[in-house]
């Protein structure tokens, strides 16, 4: 954008246009803006961006299947949400395993999946109080989307159910494993199989990834 | 290779710099350094880049030393300092000899103080970066008996200089500005808000800080339902049980909680600097009233390099001014003239 004199801007996007979510734009004057800065001068560089980016109607364009432990040991609170989503602790998993989410974005932790939406009995609040802390690949629900958690930190989300999958590989060349849009399906394992999973470090958590186009 | 070496390490040690742009759609923060103000009044002061790779301290310092002498300054938080006994004053640039032990204490005032070294700590990037990011597992917390590159002084005969920093230690009044979430609080909580006196709560660090307050409660309606939403430093978060936290450099990038509003960047510093107990009161700005605020990285550095004064002693302050040899030698004044 050198030849309009608006260099100097750094422009970074967030993720994600998909399901009528809602994206944002961070403007960082990390140097001069050159020019007014006015609102016509945003809104050029706004248009400029979306120009680069085309909106698509295709489907996802990876599928991943991760398996995941939801019996109480590993899903302390899967009774919990599912009595609030109306529904009996088996006929929540059936729904779950059922569901193919999309990435609606990606954020609190690094790599960390908005997994969305799942059906309307889903539409839960968060709790009130926070959970201190979480095993790593927690799955976790409120208002209709499923997180695979990364993050060290308390979450008002409830804890439904356990994934060795890691979202975030920081020692690797690509450390963020999903990508916007990407679909994902949980396959529910006994916690035999899971913990065969987990211990098995040559895989991400039994994960597999189908490139659909 | 130059080195830093740490002899002893205070707990919340860490290297930082201006951060990691360019990364919040993956959920990674931008990061850096808690006072970024005070790596911009470091580099003027030295002369340096700013984006040069300092050492954070969080409450506490530590005691270092350098093979090789190179210049030095501290800037944020106030910590009592000396090279080997020798006091040295915050926000002016000294030399620091080979072997020689830097020793840096407690915060006096403030909470995160910096030590740059004319050099830059020379550590490996990562994604472009050296700062540590506890959250996101980049770096770890720097230890007793660690040992980290340095680059080389580049100007290491360059006039002392010394600055007055913006006081960013007693809290005060903090200028925030409204966001996409801010009518989710009534006009009635939001007057409320603005009309309570906060104390900053000893739970905090680098990700955010807790506000304590004995007010009623700032509820919205619904706030445990909103859709998670993108956030940034500055922001207000109300947590479920009315309690505020202030986000700082380490937040994370998206979350749930309503937020009442947002800290200019240019107030920021005040809330990371500000001590467990500190007053803080919020005032709301316009959009426009806040963008007029802003300013660039470049400018900041250009005003703060014209703030800089070279260091002159008054003879006043030197306390052993009589242990100077001061006069070279006396002379009956006729030695000239003698055969």
């Amino acid at each position: 954008m050198g030849e309009d004199g608006l260099w100097g801007i750094e422009l970074g996007y967030f993720a994600s246009l998909t399901e009528n979510r809602n994206a944002i734009t961070h403007l960082d004057c990390l140097v001069d803006v050159v020019g007014d800065k006015d609102d016509g001068l945003l809104e050029l560089l706004l248009q400029a961006l979306l120009d680069r980016h085309e909106a698509t109607t295709e489907g996802p364009r990876r599928l991943w299947r991760i398996p995941a432990a939801f019996s109480p040991a590993f899903a302390p609170q899967l009774n919990e949400a599912a009595a609030l989503a109306g529904l009996t602790p088996e006929q929540a998993v059936a729904q779950i395993e059922a569901a193919k989410v999309r990435v609606i974005a990606i954020g609190f932790a690094p790599g960390q999946p908005y997994l969305g939406m799942l059906p309307d009995d889903w539409d839960i609040p968060r709790q009130s109080e926070l959970t201190k802390s979480l095993p790593p690949g927690a799955l976790i629900t409120a208002v209709r989307q499923l997180i695979i958690w990364a993050a060290d930190a308390p979450t008002g989300w409830r804890h439904i159910g356990q994934t060795a999958f890691r979202v975030y590989l920081p020692e690797t060349a690509t450390p963020f494993a999903f990508e916007p849009g990407d679909a994902v399906q949980f396959q529910s394992v006994s916690d035999t199989d899971y913990r065969a999973i987990a211990a098995n470090t040559d895989t991400n958590g039994g994960a597999t990834c189908e490139v659909l186009r | 290779m130059l080195t830093l070496t740490i002899h002893s390490a205070g707990p919340g040690l860490t290297v930082q710099d201006l951060g990691r742009p360019g990364w919040k759609a993956q959920g990674l923060s931008t990061g850096g350094a808690a006072d970024p103000l005070a790596l911009f009044e470091s580099a003027a002061l030295l002369g340096v880049e700013p984006s040069d790779a300092v050492i954070e301290m969080m409450g506490f310092g530590g005691t270092f030393s350098v093979n090789e002498g190179m210049r030095i300054a501290l800037t944020g938080a106030v910590m009592q300092a000396d090279i080997d006994g020798d006091a040295i004053p915050p926000n002016a640039t000294h030399f620091l000899p080979a072997g020689a032990k830097l020793t840096i204490r407690g915060a006096q005032k403030g909470v995160f103080g910096y030590l740059r070294l004319a050099g830059g700590i020379a550590t490996d990037p990562i994604m472009d970066s050296r700062a540590t990011h506890l959250t996101a597992g980049i770096g770890r917390r720097l230890q007793t008996g660690d040992t980290l590159p340095l680059g080389p002084d580049p100007d290491r005969m360059r006039v002392p200089q010394k600055l007055t920093p913006a006081d960013r230690f007693s809290g005060d009044t903090i200028r925030i500005m409204p966001g996409p979430q801010t009518d989710f609080f009534s006009p009635a909580t939001q007057e409320a808000f603005c009309a309570t006196v906060f104390h900053r709560s000893p739970s905090g660090n680098r990700q955010g800080i807790r506000l304590d307050h004995d007010s009623g409660c700032f509820g919205t309606t619904g706030g445990l339902s909103n859709v998670s939403d993108l956030i940034v430093p500055g922001d207000i978060q109300m947590t479920g049980d009315s309690v505020p936290y202030v986000l700082l450099a380490e937040c994370q990038t998206i979350g749930g909680y309503p937020r009442i509003g947002s800290v200019i960047p240019a107030d920021l510093p005040k809330i990371a600097q500000a001590a467990p107990g500190t007053p803080l009161q919020f005032t709301f700005l316009t959009v426009a009233e806040a963008d007029a605020t802003a300013t660039s990285q470049a400018a900041t550095q250009r005003a703060l390099t014209k703030m800089c004064q070279p260091m002159i002693r008054d003879p006043h302050d030197i306390a052993d001014l009589l242990r100077y040899q001061l006069i070279s030698g006396a002379t009956p004044g006729d030695d000239l003239e003698r055969p």
